[in-house]
């Protein structure tokens, strides 16, 4: 009579992802007050997207999920990249040409 | 309720496990229309600080970083409470449900409280865009820092706002017997709404905080 398909995660899964995500905290302020130069953001972003990638696979049981659900989250951060590609292509070329005329 | 819990289905599906599957599918729908929602404030956010990256890394340094890291570890605390809520449910168990219920309101009750005294010290700082910003450094584009500092947070708050009205209904629906191992749609779905919010500020507390700390 189970209503689903849903597996159920180990309660030893939930607090090693929870103790990873806490470390994964405490690396990226550690990170922030080293120089790395441009590296910082790119760091701080991994561990960011490293963090929300273990949310997602297993305190949001995406794992466990069909391929229809995987779709629908690939989806979403799909036309996330479109929008980010797209805006940030024409932000940062801006200046390549001069002005017509100018 | 009772019934309800145990394997009642509305007529246009063919199982309980088939609504189930068919309300996962509409919530991870949901959820990712947020994630382009959200995702425009993160983009004007990107175009900004590409523009402006100085004004950013000098606005950044008046965030605190020791209360947005204790919300960090408070919001991804609820997550876990919110995670072993739904596993009580998915077992059956209904005081382990409601306990972490509400543990996971206490928790974002907190993250809200000090996301308050937070905003209370930006007002006496005078760090509000607008007529009474005082900046001592580029005051125009600080002031672009700061309205995006306190529209996706504000966002982000309103999220919990609204997650923590939910979690109320369901602690009091789950307090009454209406979850269990047959039917707890509800509860897992809520569970998902909530860790997209907490995923929001794992991406929000780096780049509103930790921008040119070194």
């Amino acid at each position: 009579m189970s209503a689903g398909s849903d597996h159920v995660v180990s309660l030893k899964l939930y607090f090693a992802i929870f103790a990873a995500l806490m470390v994964l905290t405490a690396l990226t302020v550690w990170v922030a007050f080293i120089d790395l130069g441009a590296m910082n953001t790119v760091v701080a972003l991994a561990v960011a997207v490293t963090k929300a990638t273990l949310v997602i696979l297993f305190f949001m049981h995406v794992k466990y999920s069909s391929r229809l659900t995987w779709l629908v989250v690939a989806s979403g951060f799909f036309f996330l990249a479109i929008m980010f590609a797209l805006t940030m292509a024409d932000v940062v070329s801006r200046g390549w040409l001069g002005t017509p005329g100018g | 309720m009772s019934d309800h819990a145990a394997h009642s289905y509305q007529h246009q599906f063919d199982s309980a496990e088939h609504q189930h599957s068919a309300a996962q599918l509409g919530m991870w729908v949901f959820i990712a229309q947020e994630i382009l929602f959200f995702g425009g404030l993160f983009l004007a956010y990107t175009v900004y600080r590409y523009a402006y990256p100085t004004a950013f890394a000098q606005a950044s340094h008046h965030l605190d970083v020791t209360l947005g890291c204790f919300n960090t570890a408070v919001l991804i605390g609820s997550s876990l409470t919110m995670a072993l809520a739904v596993h009580g449910a998915q077992l059956g168990q209904r005081w382990t449900q409601v306990i972490f219920l509400v543990l996971t309101m206490v928790l974002g009750a907190v993250f809200l409280g000090v996301k308050a005294v937070e905003y209370g010290h930006k007002f006496h700082e005078h760090l509000v865009p607008g007529p009474n910003f005082l900046f001592d450094g580029d005051v125009r584009h600080a002031q672009i820092f700061f309205s995006l500092y306190f529209v996706m947070t504000g966002l982000h708050a309103l999220h919990m706002i609204i997650g923590i009205g939910i979690l109320a209904v369901l602690t009091f629906q789950a307090a009454r017997g209406a979850f269990g191992v047959g039917y707890y749609s509800p509860v897992e779905l809520t569970g998902l709404y909530w860790h997209f919010v907490d995923i929001i500020w794992i991406f929000l507390f780096p780049l509103l905080y930790l921008i040119g700390r070194h």
